[in-house]
Order: C-alpha cells, then sequence, then structure tokens
C-alpha cells in the first residue's frame, strides 16, 4: 500500500465524514421539511441507538447466538438490571464491562 | 462569561463523561484494529484524528488494506454514515441560523453519542441560548476522550487482548442510554421494531441494516402517533 494512496483514502474519508454529517447543513437555503417528517425525527435517535447496538448483541458472524456460553447474554443481563435498578449509565457500562470480562477470561466463553 | 464556565458546557460534559467510557473501549479497540490491519502509526494517528467515525474507519481497513479503487473506499464509507444524513436533518432544526461554516463544524463533530444526548437534553428542536454551550461541552469530551483512547489503542496494540471483546463496553454504554429514551410505550414499540429490523436486516451490505433500521423505526413511531392522538406527540 503506497503512502500516497493510504493518505489520500483517509483524506477523502474524512470529508465523507463531513458530508455525510453536515449533509442537511450546507444549504443556504431554508430545509422544508414535511410536517410528518420533523415530527418522525423524535423517535430518530431511540432508532439509531437500538439499530447500532442490537446487531452486536444477538448475533454472532450474522446469525443469531445459538449458544448460552456467550458473554455477552449475561453482560447485557447484568447491565439491563444493574440500569433499571440504579439508572445510571457508568454502573451500566462498569456492571455488564465486568461480567464479560470474569465470563471471558474465568471460562473463556 | 467563558465558554468553560458556562453551566450548559459544564451539563454537555458530565452528560458525556459516563457513556463516553465506554465510547472510549470502543476507540481503544478502534485504535488497535486500525494497526493490527497493517497500516503504520502514523496513517493509523492521522486516520483516527481526520476521519473519526469508528464505524466507517473499520469498514475501509479491509479495502485499504487490499488497495481497493478511492471511489470503492469512499462510497462504502458514505453507506456507512447514512445515519449522519438522518441526525443532520435533525440538527438542521437546532442549528439551521447559525453560518454555514459554523453549522458545517458542529456537524463534523456531531458523533453518535453527541446527537442522542443532545435530543434527550433539548426534546424540542427550535433554536435556545443553551444548546451550543451543551453541544460544545459533549462534543469537546466525546473528541478527547476517543481520539486519547483511539491513539492509545494505536501505540500499544500488541499488548491488547482482542479476544476479550473490551469494545463490548461501547455496546453497554448505549444500551444504557437506549434504556434512559425509553420513556413511553410508543418509544418502546419503535425501538423494538429498529432492533428487529436491524437484526433481519443484517445481511445487506454496507451496514445498511442501520439506516433501514431507523427508516423503519421512525415510520413505527409516525404510524403509533397517528392511530393514537390522544395522547398529543411533543412537538419536535
Amino acid at each position: 500500500m503506497p503512502a500516497w494512496y493510504a493518505t489520500l483514502g483517509i483524506v477523502g474519508l474524512a470529508v465523507v465524514t463531513a458530508v455525510t454529517r453536515g449533509f442537511f447543513l450546507f444549504s443556504e437555503r431554508e430545509l422544508e421539511l414535511p410536517a410528518w417528517a420533523v415530527q418522525g425525527l423524535r423517535y430518530a435517535p431511540i432508532a439509531a441507538l437500538v439499530a447500532v447496538i442490537s446487531p452486536e448483541i444477538v448475533l454472532t458472524d450474522g446469525a443469531l447466538i445459538a449458544t448460552w456460553q456467550d458473554a455477552r447474554v449475561y453482560a447485557v443481563l447484568a447491565a439491563t438490571a444493574y440500569f433499571f435498578w440504579r439508572r445510571g449509565i457508568l454502573g451500566t457500562i462498569v456492571t455488564g464491562t465486568a461480567v464479560l470480562l470474569a465470563l471471558k477470561i474465568g471460562l473463556g466463553w | 462569561m467563558s465558554l468553560i464556565q458556562n453551566p450548559e458546557f459544564r451539563r454537555g460534559f458530565t452528560d458525556t463523561v459516563a457513556p463516553s467510557l465506554g465510547i472510549a473501549a470502543w476507540g481503544l479497540v478502534t485504535g488497535v484494529a486500525m494497526v493490527k490491519s497493517g497500516l503504520s502509526l502514523t496513517v493509523a494517528a492521522l486516520m483516527t484524528l481526520l476521519v473519526y467515525a469508528g464505524s466507517a474507519q473499520l469498514a475501509a481497513l479491509p479495502l485499504i488494506v487490499a488497495g481497493a479503487p478511492l471511489w470503492v473506499l469512499w462510497a462504502t464509507a458514505f453507506c456507512v454514515n447514512l445515519r449522519f444524513v438522518i441526525y443532520s436533518a435533525h440538527w438542521r432544526r437546532y442549528f439551521g441560523h447559525l453560518p454555514r461554516a459554523e453549522r458545517l463544524l458542529l456537524g463534523y463533530l456531531a458523533v453518535d453519542l453527541s446527537y442522542v444526548l443532545f435530543a434527550r437534553r433539548f426534546p424540542v428542536a427550535e433554536p435556545q441560548p443553551e444548546q451550543l454551550p451543551y453541544f460544545w461541552g459533549a462534543a469537546a469530551w466525546n473528541w478527547a476522550s476517543w481520539q486519547g483512547a483511539s491513539l492509545l489503542g494505536v501505540l500499544i496494540a500488541d499488548y491488547v487482548p482482542t479476544e476479550w471483546n473490551l469494545g463490548f463496553a461501547g455496546v453497554l454504554a448505549l444500551l444504557g442510554l437506549t434504556y434512559s429514551l425509553l420513556s413511553d410505550k410508543k418509544s418502546w414499540i419503535a425501538a423494538g421494531v429498529a432492533a428487529f429490523v436491524a437484526v433481519a436486516a443484517f445481511a445487506l451490505p454496507l451496514k445498511l441494516n442501520i439506516v433501514t433500521a431507523i427508516v423503519a423505526g421512525v415510520a413505527a413511531g409516525l404510524l403509533l402517533d397517528r392511530s393514537f392522538r390522544d395522547a398529543a406527540p411533543e412537538r419536535v
């Protein structure tokens, strides 16, 4: 991989980041969204979050988890239990990660 | 009053600190992956500092290593980043009145975590003076923690055990954030639909399952809003 290729590729990727994140911010003209679209945006954050995480939680190489010996299952259960007990994000991460690492390192799951 | 002392800047900052721990774990793993796939330290550092989009970087890595045509590389990243196009329509409601250069800078810095936290903090999508300081507080800490962790990953790639799945801490962070957003039945159902579609459509190339799932979740929410008008939706 020549250095110029990687560098040019990366600069272009940075432009892609800027273009996608700024897509509807670029135009100087007022952006007239239909009322239903504006209303629908209210659901975009929650939909985006679950869209990103749910495959990471329930899939292994594109197939549903088929074994109970998967550390993610117990990490998610522990994290969920913590969240509804205390409502703290930090504790949710720490609890879930602790369970994950314990099962990964301790049992090789 | 300076930005740092602004209470909304601090609020954006502190709202970001806990979830950013998980996001930093993700950054660390991304840094490791860049080096392990064969990028030099300089190129990997350049990539994290400029591109600042973990999922697009991971999708781009095998293509760069294989020497794929540049347009393939860029088109891939564009598809993986499509969810940001949806976010940008939302950002426009808050930041449309600002000068273009400022809008684009804010957009460039607006990662998933900042978007979700911001929309939670300001559910009514209209400009308010508290929004810019909040945004900067959230964006500053997210940028610093992601970049710090990612550069650390680049430097210590050989010592991070990838079989531990440390990046899952990022999933757990977003999971907690998801729970904090589930306010009513309609948001539960919209989330359920999005989760189902993201999994069912996983076989789509270029992570297009993500943007498909967002559209499905939003559509489900809209249908519910239409069907149950008694619970009048808040204005966005």
